[in-house]
């Protein structure tokens, strides 16, 4: 068993930055390299994708950082761990299969398949947000489970230089390789409690290392513009060093580590994924040298019986319009522009959103103007049942060009289908992970 | 004396769904009792008035010197439904530094 497994986050989101990923695979001395690319939404919009289109549904980027960083990882023996397969893990997988087949490598993929739930879905099943209404009352198209680590470690087991999932936990796709490594059982509560407070750091990569850290002056961050991600040496008992590659931009410090243990945590003390009930409440973060911090001490308990399924459904429309008014009076002909506005579509559109915004954007100046703001910028918004509806809220900001108050210029509109996302549970017993490993010329199910 | 939490602390605003997450953290260790006293959940709520619809929780991490405030009904319906411009009230750290305590 190794004495430690090093572990680097090369995207935080799905459109992240690539240049960060390739000096991380290059200079990092990693063992893994996790790619985190898919959030709540992002997977139900790869499903509407694949529904108009059944060869397509993985991220979009896929080729672009794969190309770039496959090579670097092959030859550093870096493996890649993520859940850029979105939509469509296997048609992912066949797409870095010739991927590599176009850069002369041979690679050996791992596809992780089973988090497509939306045929196990009833309409009588609750969602587990606030008002917990009934599935019935959604016009749903998709349904992802998150899936654990339990589901990526047979994969790691195949020997693959990339493992590609679908849905699953973000901190699950470094859990994983931190279990792998180790040999850990999967019901090791405290060790996997532990990784989870590893993985949930590294999770939003730039995000711990002073990326969204940043107010000048106050919370200073050196060359942000070159803002290198984390990696995180952790141990056989799951305790980590976070630590960035030398001469990279930004800072991990005990403030960037607290803001990220913290972000978006419901409670600390019960962070639930689907492979533990982590408490992040006793972790126990040090600073102990430029870009170092230590994270020791979380604990775990057994995880729940049920996974969380991500359910994606229509949610009607929206419609938005923006305008503009600067100088003397700005905020008052905005204000009256916004009541035309709503006088004209009262009928039809009852509940509109009216936001005043702005600061230069007119005149990149603001003639001394007394009172701020010298300029105001009305945007409209509402949510409609239909797209003919949604279009008629920019329909009526165009028209104050000619039918509103005086001075208003820099008209946008948009009307867009909105796709709602909604949460669900169900039995793990009733979802099936599996395994496909795609090598040249072959496809096998692993065991 | 009035001081704004700004001065005493540094914050992060998360999302899950309609719930948004605070994380309140004092930039010097021995800030964190006035910080636990003063910024309670309901003076949170209080202050944070028609932005949060529902009820605020908050958690204490006395080994952090943080306080993580959990914040039901904030986000317009909700991340994927709100009509706002900033949908996932990644802003709203910020409206929480706004906060004046008597310190």
């Amino acid at each position: 068993m190794p004495d430690k497994v090093r572990i680097g986050a090369g995207s935080g989101f799905q459109g992240d930055r690539l240049e960060p990923a390739v000096i991380l695979a290059s200079q990092g001395e990693l063992d893994y390299l996790a790619l985190e690319c898919l959030a709540e939404r992002t997977i139900a919009l790869a499903q509407l994708r694949r529904l108009a289109d059944p060869a397509t549904g993985y991220d979009p980027l896929l080729e672009k950082r794969l190309g770039s960083l496959l090579p670097i990882a092959k030859r550093n023996g870096v493996r890649i761990v993520t859940n850029m397969g979105a939509a469509n893990p296997l048609a992912a997988g066949r797409k870095v299969i010739s991927l590599a087949k176009d850069l002369n490598l041979n690679v050996k993929v791992a596809v992780v398949t089973g988090d497509d739930v939306v045929s196990l879905l009833e309409p009588s099943m609750r969602t587990i947000e606030a008002r917990g209404a009934p599935l019935s009352e959604y016009e749903i198209f998709s349904a992802n489970a998150y899936l654990g680590a339990d589901a990526i470690v047979p994969a790691l087991a195949t020997g693959a230089d990339v493992v590609i999932t679908g849905r699953v936990a973000d901190p699950s796709l470094f859990v994983a390789p931190i279990a792998h490594a180790f040999g850990w059982r999967l019901d090791d509560w405290e060790r996997l409690g532990r990784a989870t407070a590893v993985g949930h750091l590294l999770e939003c990569a730039g995000q711990v290392t002073g990326g969204y850290f940043a107010e000048p002056g106050l919370k200073d961050v050196a060359n942000l513009a070159h803002l290198g991600f984390p990696w995180c040496d952790v141990d056989p008992e799951g305790n980590g060093v976070l630590g960035k590659v030398a001469g990279t931009g930004g800072a991990i410090t005990l403030r960037t580590a607290k803001e990220q243990l913290l972000y978006e945590v419901t409670d600390p003390g019960g962070y639930i994924t689907p492979d533990v009930v982590a408490d992040f409440s006793s972790v126990s973060l040090k600073e102990t040298g430029p870009d170092r911090v230590t994270v020791k001490g979380g604990k775990g308990t057994s995880r729940t019986p049920t996974y969380k399924v991500s359910v994606g459904y229509r949610a009607g429309f929206v419609g938005e319009g923006e305008v503009s008014y600067a100088g003397a009076n700005a905020k008052e002909r905005a204000q009256l522009a916004g009541e035309i506005v709503r006088e004209r579509l009262r009928e039809d559109i009852p509940d509109l959103r009216i936001d005043l915004i702005g600061i230069d954007s007119a005149h990149r100046a603001d003639f001394g103007h007394p009172q701020p703001p010298y300029e105001v910028r009305l945007r409209v918004a509402a949510r409609t049942a239909t797209r003919v509806l949604a279009e008629r809220v920019g329909a009526e900001i165009w028209a104050l060009g000619t039918n509103g108050p005086a001075g208003g210029g820099g008209f946008r509109e948009a009307a867009y289908e909105r796709i709602g996302v909604v949460s669900t549970l169900l039995e793990r017993s009733r979802v099936r992970p599996a395994i496909t490993v795609l090598e040249e010329d072959r496809e096998a199910q692993a065991a | 004396m009035k001081r704004k939490l700004h001065e005493l602390a540094h914050a992060r605003a998360g999302d899950k769904g309609d719930t948004l997450t605070l994380a309140l953290i004092a930039y010097r260790e021995e800030d964190y009792e006035l910080l636990r006293t003063k910024v309670t959940a309901a003076a949170v709520k209080q202050h944070l008035g028609r932005i949060v619809l529902g009820e605020v929780r908050r958690y204490e991490l006395p080994g952090l010197g943080a306080l993580q405030f959990v914040c039901e009904r904030a986000l317009d319906t909700g991340v994927t439904t709100s009509l706002a411009i900033d949908p996932h009230g990644k802003t709203l750290s910020y409206a929480l530094l706004e906060m004046s305590i008597d310190a």
